[in-house]
C-alpha cells in the first residue's frame, strides 16, 4: 500500500465512525480526536477499524502514535513492512 | 286449542316458544328426561311454556303435581339420583322458598356428603322478576340468593337465544341448575342463526359494545340497558352492554376485560341492593381492577321495599331505562 | 385487549410522531418486540410492545404527531396476561403497623391531600410524571380528577415542530434537555461530594488484560467505572430509583444510564440493563452499541426509559472533573473526569499517579451526605481490585 492509500483507507475509516464530518478538511499534523471530536470509544472502534481492514497489531501501548494523520499512516506503513518481512 | 305456538320463522320466536322448543327438544333427545310441576299438563303451566307438551308427549313425562314444591322438588332430587333427567318447574321464585330445603340441604349436599356417589342432574327452572302488576308476593328477584349457593349453578337467560339453547347446557351439568325466566321476557321476540345448535353456559357476553361505561346486568333488565344505551348513545356517550348469562359461577374475566376498556361501571339488578349480586359484581370489580377505575362504581337496583301492587308504585321500584340513563349521564358529565 | 401507547420517554416528553410501522393487523406480537419508530426530542426511538398477543387495530397512521399515552395500537392479548410495562421501579414495601410511639413524622413528610383522583387518573399521571398538582379542578364525579383531566393536562404542551425524518434533531433535543435539566434543578437540592481515585492497580491490570487481545475485545477504563458505580450501588440502593410525588422509589434493578454526548451537541443516557450482573467484556459491548446507536438516533424506547441512575465519564479529552446535573426523576448522577497523571502520596513518597476524580450529584430529599460518601469510598475501593469487577 502506498502513504496515499493509507491515508485514503484511515480517512474512510473515520469517515464511517464520524459520517457528519468531511475528510477533506484533515491535515496531516492535526489530532484526529480534536478535528473530528472523537472521544475514546470513537478512537477504540477506530482502531478496530484499522486492525480488521489490514490485520496489523495495534498494542494499547502504541495508541499515541496513531493520533495524527502523518502518524497513523506512517505507523500502518512500517508495520505492513515489518509484517511483510517476517513472512519472506 | 292446546294447538303449539305458531313460530314465526324457524328461528324467529317468542321467548315463550324458544323456552318450550328447548323442553320439546330434550324430551325428543332423552327418554330419561321428563318434567314436573304445577299446572304444568293440562293447564299447560302459568306462563304456558309447556302448552301441548302434555298431549304431545303423554302423562308419563308430563306429570302435574300437588301444591307442594317441597314434594315435588324432592321427588326431582330422588329421580335424579336414581338416574333421570327430571326438569322440574317451580312456578315462580316466590314459591320456590318452601322447597329451599330440598334445594340446599338436598340437592346442592349430597354429591358433597356422599363423596360424589350420587350426581344430581336436576333442572329447576322457575319465573322471577316483577312487571306484571301481581304485588308482593309474586313479583320478587331472587336468584341472587341462589348464586350464594356453591354447587349451584345459576341460569338467567334473558335472549331468546338462550332460551332457546341454555337448557340443554344446564342438562349436560351433572350438578343441580337453577333456570330463571324472567316473567317479562315470555312474549318478547327475537332470533337466532338458523344453523345454532347450542350455547356455551360458562361465559358472560357483550351484547352491545362500548368505550364509554359497562352496563353489566342479566334476565329482565338487560333489555332495558340495552334501551339505555341507545338513548346515550344519542347523546354521545358510547355504552357497552353486559349480559352476565351466569350468576353462578360468575365469569368474572368478560366483567373485568369491559371494565379495563370503558373504566365506568354501572351494575343493573332487580334484586334488592343490599347484599344482592350486584354487590357482589362490584366487589370483584373493586378487588381485580381497582386501577382500571375512573370513576365510582354505581348499581341500579330495585327499591328495598316489597314490591308494590300499584302500576306507578311498582314502576317506580324496580330499575328503569330512564334511571340507567341519568346514571350514566351523572358518571360521565357530572353537572 | 392491550392498548400499545405512546411512550413517556423521560420525565419531560410530551408527545411524539409515529414515522414507521414495523407491524401490521394479524401479526403476532411478543413482550420486547420492536413494533414501532416514535420520532422524539431524542431522535428516532425504537419502541417496544410489553404485551403478548396479535395486533388487533392500527390506531394511529405513520405521520402523526400524538400526545403521550395515546393509545397506537391494540393487541389481541387471547388470553395472555399483559405484562406490567418495564418493572423497573417497585413500590416500597408496606410500612410495618404504625406503633403508638412512632418516631415523628420528617417535617417535609409529603402533604396530606385530600383531592378526589380516580385510581386510573392517578396511576397514568404517574406514567406521564405529571404532576397531580397542576391540575386545578377535576371534572369527575364529586369534582374527582380523571383519566381524562390527566391527560389534559399532559397535552397542554409547548406545541412543537411536526417531524417527519428519522434521526437526530439537534435543536429539538437541546429543547428537551432544557426542560430536563431546569426541572431538575428547580426540584431536585442536590449536593455534591467528590473523591480522586488512584488508578494505578486498575490501568495496570487492564493494560495487562488488553496486551494479548485483538483491538476488538479490548476494554476501555469507562468500562471499569461503569461496572464500579454499579457495583457500588448494591451497597448504597438509596442512590438507585426514583423519586417520584413525595416519595422515593427503590429500583428493583440497577440499570445504569450511561451518558453519550453527541457529536454536535447533544446528550443522551439510555440504560444498560442490570449493569451490576454483566462482565466487563459485555459492558464494552453494551457500551459500543449504544453509543453507535444513539448517534444514528436508533434507540430503543425502554432503554430510555428504565435508567435508575446516570453515570457520566468524559473520556481522555475531557475536563479534570464533572460535577453532574441529576436526570428526574433519578435521585443521582455519577461523575468520572479525564485521568490525569498526578503526583500522589505513597507509603511516604510522591509518586506520579494516574488519578481520577470521581463526583456524586445526589438528591437530598432522599439521602445525606453520609450515605453519598460510603458510595464514593465504595466506588474507590472497588477500583482497586479490578481483577473481582
Amino acid at each position: 500500500m502506498t502513504d496515499a492509500e493509507i491515508r485514503a483507507l484511515i480517512l474512510e475509516l473515520i469517515c464511517d465512525i464520524a459520517p457528519e464530518l468531511d475528510p477533506a478538511s484533515a491535515r496531516d499534523q492535526d489530532d484526529l480526536r480534536e478535528i473530528f471530536d472523537l472521544d475514546s470509544m470513537d478512537f477504540a472502534n477506530l482502531i478496530v477499524a484499522i486492525h480488521d481492514r489490514t490485520k496489523i497489531a495495534i498494542p494499547e501501548a502504541d495508541y499515541n502514535k496513531l493520533f495524527t494523520l502523518a502518524g497513523a499512516t506512517a505507523y500502518v506503513r512500517e508495520a505492513l513492512a515489518s509484517s511483510a518481512a517476517r513472512t519472506r | 286449542m292446546n294447538a303449539p305456538e305458531p313460530t314465526l320463522t324457524p328461528n324467529r320466536m317468542t321467548y315463550r316458544e324458544a323456552s318450550k322448543q328447548a323442553l320439546r327438544e330434550a324430551l325428543l333427545s332423552d327418554p330419561r328426561v321428563f318434567l314436573m310441576g304445577e299446572d304444568i299438563g293440562r293447564y299447560g303451566g302459568c306462563y304456558a311454556v309447556t302448552k301441548g307438551l302434555l298431549e304431545e308427549f303423554g302423562e308419563e313425562r308430563i306429570r302435574d303435581t300437588p301444591l307442594s314444591e317441597s314434594a315435588f322438588v324432592g321427588a326431582g332430587v330422588g329421580t335424579a339420583m336414581a338416574g333421570m333427567r327430571p326438569i322440574v318447574e317451580i312456578m315462580t321464585v316466590n314459591f320456590s322458598l318452601l322447597a329451599l330445603d330440598q334445594i340446599l340441604n338436598n340437592a346442592v349436599t349430597i354429591p358433597h356428603m356422599s363423596g360424589g356417589q350420587f350426581a344430581i342432574p336436576l333442572v329447576i327452572r322457575m319465573a322471577t322478576g316483577g312487571g306484571r302488576r301481581v304485588a308482593a308476593q309474586h313479583s320478587r328477584s331472587l336468584e341472587g340468593w341462589y348464586a350464594h349457593i356453591p354447587g349451584l349453578r345459576v341460569l338467567t337467560p334473558a335472549t331468546v337465544e338462550d332460551a332457546r339453547f341454555m337448557l340443554k347446557g344446564a342438562l349436560a351439568d351433572p350438578n343441580p341448575v337453577i333456570i330463571f325466566e324472567h316473567v317479562m321476557l315470555y312474549n318478547m321476540e327475537g332470533d337466532f342463526p338458523s344453523d345454532m345448535k347450542e350455547v356455551d353456559i360458562a361465559r358472560a357476553k357483550v351484547r352491545r359494545a362500548g368505550r364509554d361505561v359497562s352496563l353489566i346486568t342479566y334476565g329482565g333488565s338487560l333489555f332495558k340497558a340495552l334501551q339505555a344505551a341507545d338513548a346515550l348513545s344519542s347523546e354521545g356517550i358510547d355504552a357497552e352492554v353486559i349480559d352476565l348469562r351466569t350468576l353462578r359461577p360468575l365469569d368474572t374475566k368478560t366483567i373485568i376485560d369491559s371494565v379495563a376498556r370503558t373504566r365506568r361501571c354501572i351494575i343493573i339488578d332487580e334484586g334488592w341492593r343490599s347484599g344482592s349480586i350486584s354487590a357482589e359484581v362490584g366487589m370483584r370489580i373493586a378487588e381485580e381492577a381497582f386501577f382500571e377505575l375512573d370513576a365510582p362504581l354505581r348499581r341500579v337496583c330495585s327499591r328495598e321495599a316489597p314490591i308494590p301492587y300499584a302500576a306507578h308504585l311498582e314502576d317506580a321500584c324496580l330499575p328503569q331505562a330512564a334511571t340507567i340513563v341519568a346514571v350514566a349521564r351523572e358518571l360521565i358529565r357530572p353537572s | 385487549m392491550n392498548d400499545f401507547k405512546m411512550p413517556a420517554l423521560g420525565a419531560d416528553m410530551e408527545a411524539g410522531t409515529l414515522v414507521e410501522w414495523l407491524v401490521k393487523p394479524g401479526d403476532r406480537v411478543k413482550s420486547g418486540d420492536v413494533i414501532a419508530v416514535v420520532e422524539t426530542q431524542k431522535g428516532a426511538i425504537e419502541v417496544e410492545v410489553f404485551a403478548e398477543g396479535v395486533v388487533s387495530d392500527i390506531l394511529i397512521p405513520v405521520g402523526e404527531r400524538v400526545p403521550v399515552g395515546t393509545v397506537l395500537a391494540q393487541i389481541d392479548g387471547a388470553g395472555v396476561a399483559p405484562l406490567p410495562v418495564e418493572p423497573a421501579i417497585v413500590a416500597p414495601k408496606p410500612a410495618p403497623q404504625a406503633l403508638a410511639e412512632a418516631p415523628p413524622k420528617p417535617t417535609v413528610a409529603p402533604q396530606v391531600s385530600r383531592r378526589k383522583i380516580t385510581p386510573a387518573a392517578r396511576r397514568r399521571a404517574v406514567a406521564l410524571s405529571l404532576d397531580l398538582e397542576t391540575i386545578v379542578k377535576g371534572t369527575g364525579v364529586e369534582g374527582s380528577i380523571r383519566l381524562a383531566d390527566v391527560e389534559a393536562a399532559a397535552s397542554v404542551a409547548r406545541p412543537a415542530p411536526p417531524l417527519t425524518r428519522r434521526g437526530l434533531d439537534l435543536s429539538q433535543m437541546r429543547q428537551a434537555i432544557a426542560a430536563a435539566m431546569s426541572r431538575s434543578k428547580r426540584e431536585i437540592p442536590h449536593y455534591y461530594l467528590a473523591e480522586t481515585v488512584d488508578l494505578h492497580l486498575s490501568l495496570t491490570w487492564l493494560e495487562a488484560f488488553n496486551a494479548d487481545r485483538p483491538p476488538i475485545e479490548r476494554i476501555l477504563p469507562a468500562v471499569l467505572f461503569l461496572k464500579a458505580a454499579a457495583l457500588a450501588l448494591r451497597e448504597q440502593s438509596k442512590l438507585n430509583g426514583a423519586y417520584e410525588n413525595g416519595v422515593f422509589l427503590p429500583a428493583a434493578g440497577i440499570h445504569v444510564g450511561w451518558a453519550i454526548a453527541l457529536r454536535g451537541g447533544g446528550l443522551i443516557a439510555p440504560a444498560i440493563r442490570d449493569t451490576d450482573k454483566k462482565t466487563l467484556v459485555e459492558l464494552m459491548a453494551a457500551m459500543r452499541d449504544l453509543v453507535e446507536r444513539a448517534r444514528r438516533g436508533n434507540l430503543r424506547s425502554s432503554e430510555l426509559t428504565s435508567p435508575t441512575i446516570t453515570v457520566t465519564s468524559v473520556g481522555d479529552r475531557g475536563a479534570e472533573s464533572v460535577t453532574g446535573v441529576i436526570y428526574p426523576p433519578q435521585v443521582a448522577i455519577v461523575g468520572f473526569g479525564r485521568v490525569a497523571t498526578r503526583p500522589w502520596a505513597v507509603e511516604g513518597r510522591v509518586e506520579s499517579r494516574p488519578l481520577v476524580t470521581v463526583s456524586l450529584a445526589a438528591d437530598h430529599r432522599v439521602t445525606d451526605g453520609h450515605i453519598g460518601g460510603l458510595y464514593l469510598a465504595a466506588v474507590a475501593r472497588l477500583l482497586q481490585e479490578p481483577e473481582k469487577l
